[in-house]
């Protein structure tokens, strides 16, 4: 059973967003992606200052067997990126919901998170997905 | 792994298991009209003994000449060792052996020569050969522009004095992905004109060839600082067997060239009237992800032994499709191999030797032909092995006249498009390798003294 704190929103593309005290978003790949996808050897990021549309390919992460985009789950403006993951790529893997978070964005407006899947909806997806 | 084809015996085996009669039945569902039908304009097939009477007749049609030409391929001399193994089975006719439980030797081989290239340019990086040197430009520039993200020119300055069917090559290959390739003007010295450098442009590349088509040597050092001080990448288009002697592309000017391309042919691959041959693509750690190609690293297994692999996959169609830094997932193993062999065979000393006596030949011929009454030298300043060369009468018909002499005289330059050359119908682009013989080169400057005092003949 794959992990999928409630406190995060989820896209069906397997990317959480967490939205944080100070109202930036923080993004990453799900305890299911980062399983399905092996050991992870490269992350490319987006830039800072990027401004991305949902549903944008902001980055790629790459795998031993495999390289999958990333998608913004929501609008907004890159803020900062994971630049740790440069080095330590494994932290994906490692801990997918904090020290391997992918990038923060200044989300266009907030409401938009409530567009994503709640945890039991992601479960639900993941559930599909696994036959 | 061998390659070996199906008997029609295999065929009708494997055609009677799944119950289909013929062949041709597998591709029905073809519409008629798409279908080429019979082919009727290939001429029949000939059996193998007229087949080589007829090529061997074609072959001789262009052998026997003393060859002084060059513009990007060169007769130089390869020794026996290098075809004899490289015609071994296991190189020429396997199929695809990159997998590695089945073919390390392969790989191993590439993994050398990935190293010999790096060591070569000064650069960190190799990939394992794409087609050429021209599309190998091609690639360079998309790859320069992958990388440059900051840069939203959609510019690459490629000089004038790149060989002209590179920077064709190159616009067909980048036009339609929204790519505009720029001229550097040159001088009337054959070089990158520097007091002319397009100050309010910032390219996301600039392309630098050395030695340049003319054969003439650039000032590599300043017009890398220059490209860099604007945040533009530099691609440098090599020739391999100058890099004994010239400075490798890793040391131009403060930070060394970011990625350095170039056709491998100087180095164990035959003339053989243009092809095939092998491009080289090598660069800075940094960019080894924009690098296209193929890869070969070299790892442990299980075992804790030694082995190789294909490697940074992740780059390449099968697993980006669309995505992938090239749409071309090959490369030239079989003259990668020769080079590979060539390379070993000579040796740092080798190479050197071979570069130094090309280069003290060619300055030999020209300074003779330069004696010559009417003979004019085209550019002033240092050459490597090439020079262009103004005749008093046109070039074709000097170059008709010593063919009948039994010597390859050059290129006449209004063949290639290139600008600001006057009277390009009379320039000539020599050029000499370690091969010619000091009668040779005397037989050229007698034939061509006699060439021109018979006139318009």
């Amino acid at each position: 059973m794959s992990d999928i704190p409630t406190d995060c929103k989820y896209a069906a593309t397997h990317e959480w967003a967490r939205l944080e005290e100070d109202g930036s978003v923080t993004v990453g790949i799900s305890d299911f992606a980062q399983n399905s996808l092996g050991d992870v050897v490269y992350v490319e990021l987006p830039e800072e200052g990027q401004e991305v549309l949902s549903g944008d390919e902001a980055g790629v992460v790459e795998s031993v067997k495999a390289a999958s985009d990333i998608y913004a789950p929501l609008s907004g403006t890159v803020i900062a990126v994971n630049e740790a993951l440069e080095d330590e790529p494994e932290k994906v893997n490692q801990d997918p919901y904090r020290d391997g978070w992918f990038f923060k964005i200044t989300p266009n407006d907030e409401a938009d998170l409530t567009d994503l899947l709640d945890a039991e909806a992601y479960q639900e997806v993941c559930d599909a997905e696994e036959h | 792994m061998p390659f070996v084809p199906h008997t029609q015996a295999d065929v009708d085996t494997m055609l009677t298991a799944i119950g289909v009669e013929d062949i041709n039945a597998l591709f029905d569902e073809i519409p008629v009209h798409l279908t080429n039908g019979n082919l009727d304009q290939v001429p029949a097939g000939k059996s193998e003994l007229a087949m080589m009477q007829l090529l061997s007749e074609r072959a001789a049609a262009d052998d026997g000449y003393t060859c002084f030409m060059g513009a990007g391929s060169y007769d130089h001399h390869i020794p026996a060792a290098v075809w004899d193994l490289t015609s071994r089975g296991e190189f020429m006719t396997a199929y695809t052996p990159y997998q590695a439980e089945a073919s390390q030797g392969t790989l191993q081989l590439i993994y050398e020569y990935q190293s010999m290239m790096a060591a070569l340019t000064g650069m960190e990086v190799s990939n394992a050969s794409v087609y050429d040197g021209a599309s190998g430009m091609a690639e360079a520039m998309l790859m320069a522009l992958r990388a440059n993200k900051k840069n939203k020119s959609g510019q690459v300055l490629v000089a004038t004095t790149v060989h002209p069917h590179y920077t064709d090559a190159s616009r067909n290959i980048v036009r339609n992905q929204g790519i505009e390739i720029l001229p550097m003007a040159m001088n009337q010295d054959g070089v990158v004109d520097l007091n002319s450098l397009p100050q309010d442009l910032a390219p996301a590349a600039v392309v630098i060839q050395q030695p340049n088509f003319f054969g003439r040597l650039e000032a590599v050092d300043r017009l890398t600082n220059w490209a860099h001080e604007r945040k533009a990448l530099v691609i440098a288009v090599v020739n391999p067997m100058t890099l004994a002697v010239l400075k490798p592309p890793g040391e131009w000017g403060d930070e060394g060239a970011d990625i350095v391309c170039g056709d491998g042919q100087p180095m164990g691959v035959p003339m053989a009237s243009g092809g095939p041959s092998f491009g080289f693509t090598c660069c800075k750690q940094g960019l080894v992800r924009q690098m296209p190609g193929r890869i070969i690293g070299r790892t442990q297994d299980l075992d804790g032994q030694t082995g190789y692999t294909l490697t940074l996959q992740a780059r390449e169609q099968h697993i980006r499709r669309g995505k992938a830094t090239s749409n071309i997932c090959t490369n030239q193993g079989l003259l990668v191999t020769a080079g590979t062999i060539f390379m070993s065979l000579l040796g740092p000393q080798g190479l050197r030797e071979v570069a130094t006596q090309s280069h003290v030949n060619a300055m030999q011929l020209q300074q003779a032909l330069l004696a010559l009454p009417g003979v004019e030298s085209v550019f002033e300043g240092p050459h490597f092995h090439e020079f262009a060369i103004r005749l008093p009468i046109s070039a074709r018909k000097v170059i008709s006249a010593m063919l009948a002499r039994g010597i390859l005289p050059g290129l006449c330059l209004a063949d290639f498009t290139v600008d600001q050359i006057d009277a390009a119908d009379r320039v000539l682009l020599v050029a000499v390798t370690e091969k010619r013989t000091p009668s040779q080169i005397e037989g050229y400057v007698a034939a061509l003294a006699d060439v021109l005092q018979q006139g318009e003949s």
